[in-house]
C-alpha cells in the first residue's frame, strides 16, 4: 500500500481508479481521461497534488544555498512571491530533479519538488544546507490542489480566505503569496491559467467539493500528463533524469551561466557541454498517421542517427499523437519511429504544441 | 459490475465471441476490458485474408494510457476487420459488445479454443477481484 494523501478517501468515493505514483495512490482518472483534459483546456478541473513535496527552506543564508544548488539563479527573484523554475543539478550536470522555487522573504524561500525523488532531494539539500545553516522543513501538514483551466481562477477565488482573495485576482503570472497557513500561486503544469493552492490539509475536502459544486471537474493524472505534454512540460524521469543534461533535455534556458562568478553545482559540466556543443537534443514530434507514440519507441533521424521517445501520447486537443525525442543535435525536420515494427513518419516541431486551449502555428 | 451478455462466449483475457448465422465469428473486447483500458484513441485491426492461431495476438488496441494486444479466441481466416474503428475507435467504449466490434473470422474446423460460457467469465473477472 502506498502513501495517502488528505483527499483519498474523496478520490475513492468520487470512482476514481488510483494507482500507484511515486509511492503514492494516487488518481489517474475519474471517468474519462480525454473529458477531464477537455475540462481544463475548455473550462476548470481540479488536481491533486498533494504528494508534491514542500520544503520550506528558513536561515539568513537561504539565497547563497540555493545559489549554489539550482542551475537557475535566485538572483533574480526580488520580490516576495515571485517563483523560479530550475533544475537541481549533481557535479556531473545531469538533473537530480526539477523544482519550483519561491521566494518568500530574504530568509524564507518555498521548494516544490517531485514526490518520486523526495528523499533523495532532502538528503541532498540537508547536505549542503548545514554549513550554511540553513533549516529544511518538509510540510507534511499542507495539502496541494492545482485548479487549471480558463475559468479556474474566477470559480476558486471565492473559496479562499476572504484575506486572499482580492490579492488572488491581482496575483501575476508565477507568483504566489502567503495568507496565513495557505499558499496561493499562479502556477500549473497543463499550459492554462489557473492556481496551485497549498492549504492546511484537514481543509483540502471541503474545498475540493466546493469546486466540484461550481462545476469545477476532478481530474486525475492521467490528463495532467496528457495536458503537460500538450504545453511543453517535461516530467521528470522520463525526459531527464540523473544520466541527462538541461542541455539535451530542452532545459537549456533554466541554466543560468551568468553572471559568471556563481559557483553552482554541476556548473563545470554544463560548460564543457556549452563550449562542445551539446550531441543531443529533445524535440517535440507530431506523428502524420493514426497511431500513438510511447516512451522508448525507437526514432530513426535521416541520413543515419537515432534516438527514443522519452514520453508520448495522444493529444485530446489536437487528435493524434504527440511526444518528446531525444535525438542527435542538428536541424531535423522529419523523423521516423518504429512503432510495433512499423516504420512511422514525424515531424518535429519546437515544444509547446498547445498553450490556453490553441494548437501553436506549426504543429497541425 | 461490468456487463456480460448471456448470448456471447468469452477468454480469460477479456475477449468475446458470437456465432453469426454464416458459420463466421465476430470477435471484440469485453465491457470489463473497455472499461479498463479507458479511452480508447487507436485500433488496429488484422487484415482480411490472414490466417490466426488460438491464442495469437490479432489487434491492437490503445487508450491515452497504453497499448493492448488482443489475443485471438479461435483459430481460423479473418473474413473482415472493423473499417469504422479506424475513425472512431471510441465505438468500443460506448458500444463494446455491438458497433466496437473488431474482426470477424471463419473458424478452423473443429476450433473451438477453449471459450469460457457467461457464467464462467463472470466468476472469472470475481476471482480477478473485480
Amino acid at each position: 500500500m502506498g502513501r495517502h494523501t488528505p483527499l483519498y478517501e474523496l478520490h475513492r468515493s468520487l470512482g476514481a481508479r488510483l494507482v500507484d505514483f511515486g509511492g503514492w495512490d494516487m488518481p489517474v482518472q475519474y471517468a474519462s481521461q480525454i473529458e477531464e483534459h477537455h475540462a481544463v483546456r475548455r473550462a476548470a478541473g481540479v488536481f491533486d497534488v498533494s504528494h508534491m513535496c514542500v520544503v520550506d527552506l528558513t536561515g539568513s543564508r537561504t539565497r547563497a544555498l540555493l545559489r549554489q544548488l539550482l542551475a537557475n539563479d535566485v538572483a533574480k527573484l526580488t520580490r516576495s512571491g515571485q517563483a523560479l523554475y530550475s533544475c537541481m543539478l549533481n557535479p556531473a550536470g545531469g538533473v537530480l530533479d526539477d523544482l519550483i522555487v519561491y521566494y518568500l522573504d530574504e530568509s524564507s524561500f518555498r521548494l516544490v519538488v517531485n514526490a518520486g525523488t523526495r528523499d533523495k532531494d532532502l538528503a541532498w539539500i540537508r547536505r549542503h544546507s548545514h554549513d550554511l545553516a540553513v533549516e529544511v522543513r518538509e510540510r507534511v501538514d499542507l495539502a496541494m490542489l492545482a485548479v487549471q483551466g480558463p475559468e479556474a481562477r474566477e470559480k476558486t477565488v471565492m473559496l479562499l480566505p476572504a484575506a486572499a482573495r482580492a490579492r488572488a485576482l491581482e496575483l501575476p503570472v508565477f507568483a504566489g503569496f502567503e495568507v496565513g497557513e495557505w499558499f496561493i500561486a499562479r502556477t500549473g503544469y497543463t499550459g492554462e491559467d489557473g492556481f496551485e493552492v497549498m492549504l492546511p490539509a484537514p481543509q483540502a475536502v471541503n474545498i475540493w467539493q466546493a469546486l466540484n459544486a461550481r462545476g469545477v471537474v476532478s481530474c486525475g493524472l492521467g490528463a495532467r500528463d496528457t495536458l503537460r505534454l500538450e504545453a511543453g512540460m517535461n516530467l521528470y524521469g522520463n525526459d531527464m533524469d540523473e544520466t541527462t543534461h538541461p542541455f539535451e533535455s530542452n532545459l537549456g534556458w533554466t541554466v543560468a551561466l551568468e553572471p559568471r562568478d556563481r559557483s553552482f553545482i554541476g556548473r563545470e559540466a554544463l560548460e564543457r557541454v556549452k563550449a562542445a556543443g551539446s550531441a543531443r537534443q529533445l524535440v517535440g514530434l507530431v506523428l502524420e498517421d493514426r497511431g500513438v507514440l510511447r516512451s522508448h519507441q525507437k526514432v530513426s533521424v535521416p541520413g543515419g542517427g537515432g534516438g527514443e521517445i522519452t514520453s508520448g501520447t495522444f493529444s485530446p486537443t489536437l487528435e493524434r499523437s504527440i511526444a518528446f525525442a531525444r535525438i542527435p543535435s542538428g536541424a531535423v525536420a522529419r523523423v521516423s519511429v518504429d512503432i510495433r515494427g512499423k516504420l512511422l513518419p514525424a515531424r518535429t516541431v519546437k515544444p509547446p504544441f498547445v498553450r490556453f486551449g490553441k494548437p501553436l502555428a506549426g504543429v497541425l | 459490475m461490468s456487463q456480460v451478455p448471456a448470448d456471447l462466449r468469452y477468454t480469460k483475457s477479456h475477449e468475446w465471441v458470437r456465432n453469426l448465422a454464416d458459420g463466421s465469428c465476430e470477435i471484440g473486447i469485453t465491457d470489463h476490458a473497455q472499461e479498463a483500458l479507458g479511452d480508447l484513441v487507436f485500433v488496429e485491426v488484422p487484415e482480411q485474408g490472414r490466417t490466426l492461431a488460438a491464442g495469437e495476438p490479432c489487434a491492437v488496441v490503445e487508450s491515452v494510457k497504453a497499448a493492448s494486444d488482443v489475443y485471438c479466441p479461435l483459430a481460423g481466416e479473418v473474413t473482415l476487420g472493423n473499417p469504422d474503428l479506424a475513425a472512431a475507435p471510441e465505438l468500443i467504449n460506448h458500444d463494446p459488445y455491438g458497433r466496437g466490434w473488431l474482426l470477424r473470422l471463419r473458424p478452423k474446423n473443429g476450433s473451438s479454443g477453449t471459450l469460457l460460457s457467461p457464467s464462467e467469465y463472470e466468476e472469472h473477472l470475481r476471482a480477478e477481484g473485480f
